[in-house]
């Protein structure tokens, strides 16, 4: 049988289950926006919005949504009860000032040595670059959720990056439809891989080489 | 007396002059002055410095200033956004000239401006094409861009409830440039929805003391 990755669904919930009780996390657009949804029962995580906002709760329900409460991607949201509002300096002083526990970003590429690329495509005049790069270098640690390889099948984990940099050496964990793997001081180290893979089939879309974890382990998305 | 309360929004922006650098409050459909944006439409000023999260989208606010050539140049964090597309033709035509800024660097250039901080050294945007033309210096080892301070002749922004003072309180996440673009102008207009007596406002939950506003306008007296 040939193994499938992870749904965009399945990632979201693996990189929910890194979120520790009592963590601030900001979420950046795409993938990492849904891992909200997958916060292990038990588990008291507060949500950061760059626009304003700690303590996000559900979507509204339809008809509830307030146009003067929306999240970075100008979604409706709502606030829980515990929630706090705040200016935009503040709410950057949260991330650039090293507050915020963990940001998950997408990403069109991450090096060997955890430098982020995920706000301009390469050889574009305009990109919109928001908030991350101030998240990238400010947060205590940055995970990265993004497909293992571009829709054409080219690396997104590289080498060397050749799309715009967003920062260097900031990514900490990179969470993939078939990885999961750690910025280290000597490379990247390939903890877990989604179920049926082989690490040879893992390094085989990793331009870098990776190096194998003693306690590698299967992906699992759910405790 | 102090009353900063304007009668009619176009009052409010009447003085507003060519090669104005305005700082527009907003963000993502929250907290924007939509009516203070149609005044300013209709009041004329021209070749404007913009400065604003994003380059609005559709067909109202700063999007429509953009298209109609009245900014000549943006100071912004988002330039790509989809309905954005005012502000992409303007700027492949080569009629207006952009300054990309990292959000919170942006938020805190805009801070610094209004509390009489003229630059400042941060790590956002090293090794990246933010770097370009910039001081870098490093700080404990941490290399750092030097980041100028951004001041305004004017700030439109918005917020829930005013008294006469200029005391302002937001509505949610409405807030977000607002209370630091009214710090960081020499003439802050602040567009409202509702107007109370002195004293209503408790001291304790007033956002935006009045000392940084100049001028209220409540909206629907257009």
């Amino acid at each position: 049988m040939i193994p499938t990755p992870l749904t965009k669904e399945q990632l979201a919930r693996r990189v929910a289950l890194d979120l520790r009780d009592g963590q601030y996390v900001n979420l950046g657009f795409g993938i990492p926006t849904e891992v909200s949804n997958y916060v292990p029962p038990g588990r008291e995580v507060v949500f950061h919005i760059e626009n304003g906002a700690l303590g996000l709760g559900p979507a509204p329900a339809p008809g509830q949504e307030d146009p003067e409460l929306v999240n970075a991607g100008e979604q409706p949201v709502t606030l829980l009860p515990g929630a706090s509002l705040f200016h935009h300096a503040d709410s950057f002083a949260m991330t650039r000032g090293h507050h915020v526990d963990i940001a998950v970003l997408g990403a069109m590429q991450v090096s060997e040595r955890g430098d982020l690329a995920n706000w301009k495509v390469k050889g574009a005049d305009l990109g919109g670059i928001g908030g991350a790069m101030d998240i990238a270098l400010g947060v205590k640690r940055l995970f990265v959720a993004m497909l293992h390889t571009t829709n054409r099948g080219e690396y997104k984990i590289v080498k060397q990056l050749d799309y715009p940099v967003t920062g260097l050496a900031c990514v900490k964990r990179i969470f993939t439809d078939m990885a999961v793997i750690d910025v280290t001081p000597d490379g990247l180290l390939l903890r877990e891989v989604a179920p049926g893979f082989s690490v040879e089939a893992v390094q085989q879309v990793t331009e870098p080489r990776l190096t194998v974890a003693p306690d590698i382990q299967t992906i699992r998305w759910t405790l | 007396m102090i009353n900063k309360i304007v009668a009619s929004v176009d009052e409010a922006v009447a003085d507003i002059f060519d090669g104005a650098t305005v700082l527009f409050g907003g963000f993502g459909g929250a907290g924007e002055p939509q009516e203070l944006f149609a005044a300013l439409l209709r009041q004329g000023a021209k070749n404007l410095v913009g400065v604003s999260n994003s380059i609005g989208k559709g067909d109202k606010g700063l999007a429509v200033l953009i298209g109609e050539g009245r900014i000549g140049k943006m100071i912004c964090s988002f330039p790509l956004i989809k309905g954005g597309e005012a502000f992409q033709q303007q700027y492949r035509a080569g009629r207006i000239a952009l300054e990309t800024t990292p959000q919170g660097t942006l938020a805190e250039r805009i801070r610094a401006g209004g509390s009489g901080i003229a630059a400042f050294y941060t790590p956002t945007g090293v090794g990246t094409e933010m770097a370009e033309g910039k001081e870098l210096r490093e700080f404990d080892g941490v290399p750092c861009l030097l980041e100028k301070a951004i001041k305004g002749d004017f700030a439109l922004i918005r917020a829930r409830c005013a008294d006469r003072w200029g005391n302002l309180v937001y509505a949610k996440t409405g807030r977000n440039f607002n209370p630091i673009m009214a710090m960081a102008a020499k003439v802050t207009i602040a567009e409202v929805d509702e107007i109370v007596e002195l004293g209503e406002l408790d001291p304790e939950t007033i956002v935006t003391p009045g000392i940084f506003v100049q001028r209220v306008i409540k909206r629907g007296r257009a």
